[in-house]
């Protein structure tokens, strides 16, 4: 187990060195951030001398060397646009886009995983068929036009949800929530279902698939045969048997969530980090790039670890592969 | 208690909204982008800079019309025409209680020359400013200059004692090693203070009771609520269900919806910002063209037959909307200099050919246009507009428009990698000589200096936004004269008579002026500055 876990995080390790390195080439042709820094009368010589300062002008290998090495201080340098170090205004943004994508995530399961076991048990039902159609809408529909659409109906015309921003939020510690207040609440409803929709129209056919598949299964025949309740044979054993590949399913679309919610973010104006790289990228504060895909890196490296973990949680039989092979 | 500790949170968080419903009027508005730094010497640009006046004031201030009207400064006078003098208002303090004196504006006036601030050019560094007495301050230039206050309405003052007790290293640009104090922090003397700042998520700022002009204040506003909304699907949406009172900009098309809303309106009208067409007419061959071995754009009859080849109405109606103003002048109605007498070349595509023949091109050429994409209202639509006009007289054009980092990397110095591009500017100072200067004087060192030399590039000064390389040595010698002309009627037939040569010589290709567009709630009065300045101080909000 140990070594198995020393293992995963010097391949991390490997992964982050790797995602910094593509960042770094990738920001040769995002333009001049120095363009957005000065107004138009600043002279030429005042900005070369910026473009100096900044270590613009240095190859791609020396700036990349310069940021590894600063980050691994802990360092992660002041925004070109903001004035303030990078790694306050990501930790900043940070419990925003965590909280809706966890809430994101916990709808997209209340709904999908019930969803999925009914449309897996009763196949030919026309419940079933029409909650498939209606998922194949909600799976082709951009995340922005589905955004868009839940704004203009329930945000302008029936004015009952907030159709920006976070509402009040309460600051507890480091973190700040929203979720103490009546308006935080309003504002987290449409942009965490606009975020979880995919995810769930996902899962609910994964399960959907697992549970025809299972239902199949000898075991479940012995069990029907030894007389368990219905109940039981569904939730107890089917629906646990299907659970590793949702499990795995459900922990990387979290990473991407967390990471790629940059669209639900613009368009409800979520102030989470999303919306933050947004910004960076529009004008190119190489600072706040890189230390934003640094963490959707580390992100990603942390679900997956836990995801491998989870496994022997849920499923015995790793454990006990594992354990023959260590002894 | 960690529950306890929340409950009296949410019961402080009710309290407060309960007591802000009784008294205050708060504004609440929105805009595409949230300002860089409450450091009002950071960066030069109009909504940033706008926005800090609010908190900050100026020696002047410039009015709802643009007018110079005294603001810190009761009164200026020119004592000797290289001296001016200053008399500072008494009895103003900054929000953190100390005076203002003359103290703060020589303080003020080292600070925004200082390395880092993006502000230099609102007070020269051969400028002698010196203390008379505590309410005095003389400006001593070198040569006489008759418009040294004409930029200085964004040019704010900040208290010394403040800065040095907390330790103010002078104006500090992102990027660098450490953050400045005057980042997240203020201390103007403004009608309003600052109370809570995150940055790119919400500003709140409440009225100042102890403003100078509190007595004669316009506004009846007590709270103002700044979020900034980049996306405008998204801005438009949050003004509509009544979440917001004032948003700005309005995209054109969602003007009519604003209206048949009922109980929203758009306001709008034209902007001091002139859009134009830069023509490379240094280069002996263009970097996009098919012509090999000379430079078409050299000839003034090339020019006049790209001109004639505008159908000006077409792109106002069709592209903007009817929302521009076409123009013949680089600089827009309500700058100084401008004037109705310059009219436009007329639209006239059979002239146009002729021209292009007797220039020599009679089958026409190939061109590349350059545009931005997210600088300017419909910027990359009124380039492909102007690519299919060019195409009816033969001038095949290819559009680049990208967005507007790399856009203009490649169009300004040191690489002016264009042949056309598509550029707006407006002038600081609300006078022509900026224009004159930046867009119009030759770039190049000396007379003798070749126009936009390799070597000198980053050094130059005049003419450093005329990436186009226009020179005119008799242009260069009036914008001398310009410069130290004090008598207020011959400067004004000078600039006249320079708008008169460079337009005969079509050194550009003027378009229009873009207008503004602010959605507003019925209930809320406000005016609109010309520069797309909100200026707080003249809103009013109706029950």
């Amino acid at each position: 187990m140990a070594s198995f876990i020393l293992r995963r995080l010097i391949q991390s390790g490997i992964v982050l060195l790797a995602v910094a390195m593509i960042a770094f080439l990738m920001f040769r042709f995002i333009g001049d951030p120095v363009s957005q820094m000065v107004g138009q009368e600043t002279t030429l010589a005042e900005r070369a001398e910026l473009r100096e300062k900044l270590g613009l002008n240095d190859p791609v290998p020396v700036q990349f060397l310069r940021f590894v090495g600063r980050a691994a201080t802990g360092n992660f340098g002041i925004s070109y646009q903001m004035g303030q170090p990078v790694d306050r205004l990501l930790a900043e943004r940070l419990p925003a886009t965590l909280e809706l994508s966890v809430f994101a995530m916990i709808i997209a399961c209340l709904i999908g995983v019930p969803l999925g076991v009914y449309t897996g048990l009763h196949p030919k039902r026309w419940l079933s068929r029409l909650f498939l159609v209606v998922s194949l809408i909600g799976i082709s529909l951009p995340t922005f036009f589905t955004g868009i659409m839940l704004i203009l109906v329930f945000g302008v015309e029936l004015g009952l949800l907030s159709t920006f921003g976070r509402g009040e939020t309460t600051q507890i510690g480091w973190w700040t929530t929203g979720l103490l207040s009546v308006s935080g609440w309003k504002s987290i409803i449409m942009p965490a279902f606009t975020l979880g929709l995919f995810q769930m129209t996902f899962i609910m056919r994964l399960i959907r698939s697992e549970m025809m598949e299972v239902m199949r299964t000898d075991f479940i025949k012995f069990a029907r045969a030894r007389g368990i309740s219905e109940g039981k044979i569904n939730f107890g054993h089917a629906l646990r048997n299907t659970l590793v590949p949702v499990m795995t399913i459900v922990g990387m679309q979290l990473g991407s969530i967390i990471a790629f919610g940059i669209i639900t973010e613009s368009v409800f104006q979520w102030p989470g980090v999303g919306l933050l790289f947004l910004q960076a990228i529009s004008t190119a504060d190489i600072p706040i790039m890189s230390t934003y895909l640094l963490l959707v890196a580390v992100l990603f490296v942390a679900i997956n670890l836990t995801v491998d973990l989870l496994y022997y949680v849920i499923d015995p039989r790793l454990r006990a592969d594992n354990v023959a092979r260590g002894a | 208690m960690k529950k306890r500790s929340v409950l009296a949170a949410l019961t402080g968080l009710l309290l407060c909204a309960s007591a802000s419903m009784s008294s205050a009027e708060t504004l609440r508005f929105a805009a595409q982008g949230d300002i860089n730094s409450l450091d009002p010497y950071v960066f030069d640009e109009t909504f940033t800079t706008g926005f800090l006046g609010n908190m900050y004031e100026g020696l002047i201030r410039r009015d709802a019309d643009l007018k110079i009207q005294p603001a810190l400064a009761e009164s200026w006078e020119m004592v000797e025409p290289t001296r001016w003098r200053f008399k500072l208002r008494q009895g103003v303090k900054f929000h953190d209680g100390s005076p203002f004196t003359a103290d703060d504006v020589l303080f003020s006036a080292g600070r925004v020359r200082a390395n880092g601030s993006d502000l230099k050019n609102r007070l020269s560094n051969d400028t002698k400013v010196v203390k008379i007495d505590d309410y005095t301050v003389d400006f001593i230039t070198k040569t006489p200059n008759p418009i040294i206050m004409y930029q200085w309405g964004n040019w704010y003052m900040m208290s010394k004692s403040w800065a040095e007790k907390n330790g103010d290293k002078g104006p500090q640009k992102g990027g660098g090693e450490s953050e400045s104090y005057s980042t997240l922090h203020e201390n103007g003397t403004g009608p309003f203070v600052l109370k809570l700042r995150e940055p790119g998520i919400r500003t709140t700022m409440e009225a100042n009771k102890d403003w100078w002009n509190a007595a004669k204040a316009e506004s009846n506003v007590t709270e103002v609520v700044f979020t900034p909304i980049p996306n405008s699907a998204t801005r438009v949406a949050a003004l509509l269900s009544g979440q917001m009172d004032v948003i700005m900009p309005v995209p054109l098309q969602d003007i009519e919806r604003l209206k048949a809303s009922g109980s929203t309106q758009a306001i709008i009208g034209p902007e001091l910002r002139t859009i134009y067409i830069v023509m490379d007419q240094f280069r002996d061959e263009l970097v996009y063209s098919n012509v090999k071995g000379k430079n078409p754009l050299k000839d003034r009859r090339v020019r006049e037959a790209l001109y004639r080849a505008i159908d000006i109405e077409a792109l106002k109606s069709k592209v903007m909307r009817n929302m521009a103003t076409p123009s013949a002048l680089m600089v827009a109605p309500g700058i100084h200099g401008s004037s109705p007498d310059f009219k436009r070349i007329p639209f006239d595509i059979q002239k146009s050919k002729a021209l292009l023949a007797e220039a020599g091109y009679p089958d026409g050429f190939e061109i590349g246009l350059d545009c931005s994409n997210d600088r300017y209202v419909n910027d990359e639509a009124i380039c492909l507009a102007i690519a299919n006009m060019f195409s009816k007289v033969n001038i095949k054009v290819k559009v680049t428009a990208q967005t507007k980092t790399k856009f203009f990397q490649k169009v300004h110095a040191p690489y002016l990698d264009f042949s056309l591009s598509m550029l707006g500017s407006t002038p600081p100072s609300y006078d022509s000589w900026g224009p004159i200067n930046s867009l119009h004087e030759c770039p190049r060192l000396t007379p003798q200096s070749a126009v936009w030399a390799e070597e000198d590039r980053m050094k130059v000064t005049a003419g450093k936004s005329n990436n186009g390389g226009y020179c005119n040595p008799e242009v260069d010698r009036l914008a001398a004269e310009i410069l130290a002309e004090t008598d207020q009627e011959k400067r004004d037939a000078l600039i006249r008579k320079v708008w008169t040569i460079t337009t005969d010589d079509i050194a550009y290709l003027p378009i229009h002026q873009q207008w503004l567009s602010w959605g507003v709630r019925n209930n809320v009065e406000l005016k609109q500055r010309a520069d797309d300045v909100f200026d707080w101080r003249y809103v009013n909000i109706k029950k």
